[in-house]
């Protein structure tokens, strides 16, 4: 500090001594006191409007658009944020939706698969019982069929053998006793064509 | 006369002459320039005030300068000095604006005058006293007495800091003077050497003259920097009393 004083004071007398040499020549013009006071007065009235100019209306323009653009800033990366999330949360809802209408789907198709194999399994079984019902009464018919065949071949069998008889004899023989003869073979016949 | 390197700094009349209670107060070609400067900077400033999201390119300069000289002060006097923001940035770019004006060839360098420098300088150094005494009182005379001095050298030592207090408005006013005087007064003499050494020794002067050129434009941004940081420091020390 006390150098660069001391250095100063050098440099100031210095240019003293050098304007003091050159005075005839003009020396420094910056040493010459007639425009001081002039030069002070522009200074003055120069630098206090620049002075209030910048600080009353420029100044606080600038300050206010920086500050207007660091909160725009932070504001649009805010909304962005907000509009990340959204889109975040419409997606899933999205995925769920999908996901939702699939398990849908494959419900649905169960169980109409389901109500159709039910459909046909019922057809199936009526048809069944009525088969088995058709079985039974032709069962039945077949019983019915097969007693009175035998009852008729025998009355047949009767009847023709009484025919023959009269035929070949000329003359009615008892019909009980020749009804019991053709029954009696009959049994055996029967018995023999049933594999007993 | 022109030929003269110390011709340039000559402050002459330009119109009638003014006088108010016998002072002259005439527009010099000093008082033009500084005009110039004055409205240079207002019409940029202006210019870069519009309200646009995305700057255009003057607007972006006035945005660099204000973030600049916003950290600048921030850094070197601390939040306490965001009141007199506006003037030291009226200070910079008044005193860059002028040192820049005067390296157009045929113009006039408003601070190669120690009067001009020194007003400004002595304004400086008195409103930071009258700071440093409102914020702190008679306390601001601590300033004077650094701690942890021994007490057999106190007495050197604030005789020592009284003179650099006292000595800062020269110190200020003298550097930017000294710094654009000598920086024009030795662009002139190269050229004057251009021109009696002729078309056959000239280059080289000329060489040096527009390596001064550069120079003295680098000079010119660097001192009204200079200007505006030991302002801050001067403020910072009003401001936060460190002693």
């Amino acid at each position: 500090m006390l150098k660069k004083i001391i250095f100063q004071f050098l440099a100031l007398s210095l240019i003293f001594t050098y304007s003091a040499k050159s005075a005839e020549s003009g020396g420094m013009p910056q040493l010459n006191p007639e425009f001081w006071i002039s030069q002070i007065f522009w200074l003055v009235l120069t630098f206090g409007l620049l002075f209030i100019i910048l600080s009353k209306f420029i100044l606080p323009k600038i300050s206010n658009n920086l500050e207007t653009r660091k909160s725009q800033i932070l504001e649009n990366i805010e909304t962005a944020d907000k509009q990340r999330e959204e889109t975040e949360k419409k997606v899933k809802e999205f995925d769920k939706i999908i996901n939702d209408t699939k398990v849908e789907a494959k419900n649905f198709f169960n169980s109409e698969r389901q109500k159709v194999l039910d459909d046909i399994n019922n057809k199936r079984l009526s048809l069944e019982k009525d088969i088995e019902k058709e079985i039974i009464k032709a069962e039945e018919e077949i019983d019915q069929l097969k007693k009175t065949s035998q009852e008729k071949v025998t009355k047949i069998a009767i009847e023709t053998s009484s025919d023959l008889v009269k035929q070949l004899i000329g003359e009615d023989i008892n019909k009980s006793s020749l009804s019991a003869i053709v029954e009696d073979l009959s049994k055996k016949e029967m018995e023999k064509h049933n594999g007993i | 006369m022109a030929a003269n390197p110390m011709y340039q700094f000559n402050v002459y009349r330009i119109g009638p002459e003014i006088k108010i209670n016998n002072i002259d107060i005439s527009f010099t070609n000093a008082s033009l320039f500084m005009v110039i400067s004055s409205l240079a900077i207002l019409i940029i400033f202006n210019l870069g005030t519009k309200r646009s999201i995305i700057p255009n390119k003057i607007q972006l300069l006035a945005e660099l300068s204000y973030s600049f000289i916003s950290k600048m002060i921030s850094d070197t006097a601390g939040s306490k000095a965001k009141p007199y923001f506006s003037f030291i940035f009226s200070l910079f770019m008044f005193v860059l604006f002028c040192n820049m004006f005067g390296m157009i060839p045929y113009s006039f360098t408003v601070t190669s005058h120690i009067i001009v420098t020194f007003v400004l300088a002595a304004f400086i150094f008195i409103g930071v006293t009258i700071i440093g005494f409102i914020k702190h009182g008679l306390g601001y005379l601590k300033l004077f007495v650094p701690s942890g001095v021994p007490m057999v050298l106190l007495p050197l030592i604030v005789v020592i800091e009284i003179i650099s207090y006292l000595s800062r408005p020269i110190s200020l006013s003298v550097r930017l003077f000294a710094n654009m005087m000598a920086g024009h007064t030795m662009m002139k003499v190269f050229g004057g050497f251009v021109v009696s050494l002729g078309i056959v020794g000239g280059w080289l002067p000329l060489g040096f003259s527009v390596a001064l050129t550069g120079l003295e434009i680098l000079v010119a941004f660097l001192q009204a920097y200079v200007f505006a940081i030991l302002t801050c420091i001067y403020l910072n020390d009003a401001l936060n009393l460190h002693h």
